[in-house]
């Protein structure tokens, strides 16, 4: 995969990298800022029957129907309810637009390669297939996704299997 | 005021090459893709030099050219068949009809130039 | 000067392309025994026009094998040539030999000699060796008034021509002072620049252009062809169902021939982006209709007015772009003469093909889509349907074969039909086949449900893998990638008449009348072609027809499909009395759909789903409303699968 070249291309130069960081429950999530579209409030969307429960819908986004996925329900962390403050951070991914609600942004970090650790195994709430990383920021640990693995998963179901991208 | 020049080929690829390289000499250039066309065009537009494929569907570059010498405006004007014809027979059919000169493809960009300088005087 | 050949490169392989296709086509449809002169001249200027680009590319692979083309046509136009079967044969391959050396030089990929040096000596074999293609034997020529002066030794089979010993390029008279004697020059004046035209080329104007000379029949072709019915119907094709043993192929001319004088290309992606231009714009419209509606006073009805003139605007403006995107169907169905052709000498059997509807028209991308289900699909009826011919004078029936491709608007839809009059499908042995790989067969499957089971992953009759058709590629993929286009594949047989695989694809038209209804608090759309009317049933109606409920209405029985149950919603009421029943049909079946509301009738523009999501079943897409929510545009065919199998009523298919 490409970013995977590109990471170890990073990892030499030590050039840095952007990510945004985000809060779901207790824990402080980063991705690749380059994959990030916009970041809005949460709208109403329009239901799609037999969908799982953490596919909340569709919405029009600018003439472009695009699912709304709670990564709260998916991954029943935090408190999955809609208000005002409530995050939907639309997400590009392989030619497609995804928006994903979260706790609450926080921040835009700034990360050398090699400043980042190995992701660890277990105890965080995604499945370690999707970590990359581990950046320390001031005396935090923020977990580095990969969300484009994440978002295109069978897991998640958000993609018909035909139009996955082939490994 | 740069000089006008049309182009007639059925072959778009040959038209886009003539087209580049005489706009590349800053000339005014118009297409038509067989005779019948540019003979429409010639009717109505005045072009300083006719620059002619032979063979095309609908009406051919010698027909065209008789067409034209019976203009009055294009009874002088310089009119050249570019075509992959080279026999003298040929030749000689293109004099008959009225063609100032003849062109043989594939031709050179630079040559091109050089007969479009000196029939544009 | 030194220019860039290969900027131009594209513009030449697309332009080539086009002319093969053309040569196929015309090659196909060639009769031996008397070729059609304008056909052999459409033909001679194509492997003509190839071989001009290539000498400006250098590419000589492609120059060397029409060389030959180019003198064999030549010959023919002029009526030295006799055609045979087999002659139409070798340059068809000829034609192939040609599209792989484009492809080579398009690819950039080496060039296989052995293959043009084969190709170009079985040509000559054709041809007659001593044939001079060069010359160009005018039965006329042109009358000389006076002999030309000629102080040059050249001399023409015709007349003395003061030429230079160049290849072709020379002036007649001196330019200026100096005589042209450039050695190498490829070039030529006939007359003194600066100098009147002899009295003998003013002569020649006199020279009517009905001169009997090579193209002039061709002048008389009316020129309005770029209009979007370009079809040209060949003189021997009936574009009816007749059984009539002729082959009738519908061609469609969108070739620089007829209508590049009136057409340019034009990148797709710049299309698109007005498509989706056009489709704001129509959501914007219906907001301000919305807006409109809030306005009172005098202003209110000049509001109005001028809504209702954008709104037809519009709607023009969004037809008129995305019928730039439309083509018609002829450009996939002429790709079929070849291979039945092909096929039918392979699998030594007789089959006519017959092509109908080449000029429904249909979107771009989608075509590009059907031409792998559709060349399967006819090679499966070639291999599969359609008997050897001794089997089919066997069973009393005509020894060829006949293969009807077609393709129709119906409603919203295009179907596109490949139907043999062969052996249909046999019921029993795909029972049996299902059973062998362990497929889930329903119980007492009716024939369709066992046609169904041919498209099952691993499914395959052939008795022998034929490198016709068995090439583990099966039906399923077929299905899937007619189902990756929003489309469905549905397959009707009967035993000894033949079998039917009928395509069905959404229109692509961007907008579609609709009606809103609204079931348990969300909005959705029904395509008004879907819709015979709408009824408020009473108690007296529903009837139950085992554990299922129906709605007896005019001496007929429609199965009811509860919408708020496929959508998983809450109805507003539970009671089928108090909601309102649409009566649906599709293209084979009706059934009355439970809502809990009427909205209104109203234009919806078409959003894919799948483009950021995935399909979602009995739904066809998506529309924006003018609040800007979104609301789902209902699948009615999908909604029919719903209907217990029992209860379907059959609408007549006709073939």
């Amino acid at each position: 995969m490409i970013t995977e070249q590109k990471k170890d291309a990073d990892s030499q130069n030590g050039t840095t990298h952007e990510y945004l960081t985000f809060i779901l429950g207790d824990e402080h999530y980063g991705l690749d800022i380059m994959k990030v579209r916009e970041i809005r409030g949460y709208e109403p969307v329009t239901k799609i029957a037999n969908a799982p429960a953490f596919i909340k819908g569709v919405l029009n986004l600018r003439g472009d129907i695009v699912p709304i996925v709670d990564l709260r329900l998916k991954f029943d962390v935090g408190e999955a309810s809609y208000n005002e403050f409530t995050i939907v951070i639309m997400l590009h991914i392989n030619d497609r637009i995804v928006g994903i609600v979260v706790d609450a942004v926080s921040d835009v970090i700034n990360m050398k390669a090699s400043e980042i650790k190995p992701p660890p195994e277990f105890g965080v709430a995604f499945d370690s297939q999707y970590l990359f990383g581990l950046a320390p920021v001031n005396e935090q640990m923020i977990i580095l996704l990969n969300i484009e693995k994440l978002i295109s998963s069978q897991e998640l179901g958000l993609f018909d299997s035909t139009a996955l991208p082939s490994e | 005021m740069s000089k006008s020049i049309l182009i007639v080929d059925d072959s778009a690829s040959i038209r886009q090459m003539v087209e580049v390289t005489l706009k590349s000499a800053n000339y005014q250039v118009t297409l038509a893709s067989d005779g019948q066309e540019a003979f429409d065009l010639c009717k109505v537009k005045n072009f300083d030099f006719v620059l002619t494929d032979q063979n095309m569907p609908r009406m051919d570059g010698l027909t065209l050219i008789k067409s034209l010498r019976g203009l009055a405006a294009y009874r002088m004007k310089p009119i050249v068949v570019l075509t992959t014809e080279a026999s003298d027979e040929m030749k000689a059919r293109g004099k008959a009809a009225g063609a100032t000169g003849w062109m043989v493809k594939p031709f050179d960009p630079a040559k091109l130039l050089q007969v479009a300088s000196k029939v544009l005087g | 000067m030194s220019m860039d050949m290969s900027q131009f490169h594209g513009v030449f392989i697309e332009e080539s392309q086009e002319h093969l296709d053309e040569m196929e086509h015309l090659l196909l449809a060639l009769d031996p025994t008397s070729p059609d002169i304008e056909e052999l001249n459409s033909i001679f200027r194509a492997a003509h026009s190839i071989k001009g680009g290539s000498g400006m590319f250098s590419f000589d692979a492609l120059i060397t094998v029409t060389h030959v083309m180019e003198s064999l046509f030549d010959k023919a136009r002029q009526g030295k040539f006799n055609f045979s079967s087999h002659i139409i044969d070798e340059l068809l391959i000829a034609v192939d030999v040609l599209r792989k050396l484009l492809k080579s030089y398009a690819e950039n990929t080496a060039i296989d000699w052995a293959l043009v040096n084969s190709a170009t000596a079985s040509l000559e074999v054709i041809l007659d060796p001593d044939c001079r293609p060069e010359v160009q034997d005018d039965k006329k020529g042109y009358g000389f008034f006076k002999p030309l002066n000629s102080s040059n030794k050249e001399s023409s089979k015709h007349e003395e021509v003061k030429v230079e010993d160049d290849e072709g390029f020379g002036f007649f008279e001196p330019i200026g002072e100096e005589k042209t004697t450039d050695k190498e020059e490829d070039f030529g004046f006939f007359v003194e620049l600066d100098d009147n035209l002899s009295d003998s080329n003013i002569a020649q104007q006199e020279i009517s252009n009905n001169q009997d000379d090579d193209f002039n029949t061709e002048a008389d072709q009316s020129t309005a062809q770029a209009d979007d019915s370009t079809d040209q119907i060949t003189s021997y094709s009936p574009q009816t169902k007749s059984a009539s043993p002729s082959k009738s192929i519908t061609e469609t001319k969108t070739k620089a021939d007829t209508s590049e004088s009136s057409s340019i290309r034009v990148d797709i992606a710049k299309i698109d982006s007005l498509v989706n231009l056009v489709g704001e714009l129509v959501i914007t419209q219906s907001m301000l209709n919305l807006i409109g509606d809030e306005i009172t006073g005098v202003a209110s009805e000049k509001l109005h007015s001028a809504l209702s003139e954008l709104e037809r605007n519009t709607r023009e403006l969004q037809e008129g772009i995305m019928s730039i995107r439309m083509l018609p169907m002829s450009f996939v169905f002429n790709r079929f003469p070849r291979v039945v052709r092909d096929l039918s000498k392979k699998l030594n059997k007789k089959i006519d093909l017959t092509i109908i509807g080449g000029q429904t028209e249909i979107d771009k991308g989608l075509i590009e889509l059907l031409v792998d289900p559709l060349t399967h699909l006819v090679r499966n009826s070639l291999d599969h349907g359609i008997e050897l011919p001794e089997v089919r004078t066997a069973n009393g029936k005509p020894e060829t074969g006949v293969l009807t491709l077609k393709a129709e608007q119906k409603g919203g839809n295009i179907l596109i039909s490949v139907l043999d009059d062969g052996a249909g499908l046999n019921r029993d042995r795909i029972l049996a086949k299902a059973r062998e790989n362990n497929i889930d067969i329903p119980e007492h499957p009716t024939d369709q449900q066992v046609w169904q089971l041919i498209m099952a992953a691993g499914f395959s009759t052939a008795e022998q893998v034929t490198d016709v058709s068995g090439r583990g590629v099966g039906m399923d993929v077929v299905k899937r990638n007619i189902e990756s286009m929003g489309g469905r594949l549905e397959i009707f047989s009967e035993k000894g008449l033949g079998s039917s695989f009928q395509i069905r694809l959404p229109l692509t038209l961007a907008i579609l009348d609709g009606m809103s209804i609204s079931v348990g608090g969300q909005i959705f759309i029904i395509p008004l072609v879907n819709i015979i009317e709408s009824v408020q049933p009473q108690s007296a109606q529903l009837k139950f027809i085992g554990n299922e409920q129906v709605l007896d209405l005019r001496d007929a029985y429609w199965p009811i499909v509860n919408l708020s149950h496929v959508m998983d919603l809450e109805p507003k009421s539970s009671l089928i009395t108090e909601g309102i029943l649409v009566l649906v049909e599709t293209n084979n079946t009706r059934f009355a759909l439970l809502v809990d509301e009427l909205i209104g009738q109203q234009q919806a523009v078409i959003k894919s789903l799948e483009q950021h999501y995935r399909r979602v079943q009995g739904v066809a897409g998506a529309t924006i409303m003018g609040d800007g929510s979104v609301a789902l545009i209902l699948d009615a065919e999908s909604l029919a699968l719903k209907i217990d199998e029992s209860l379907k009523q059959r609408v007549e298919y006709d073939n």
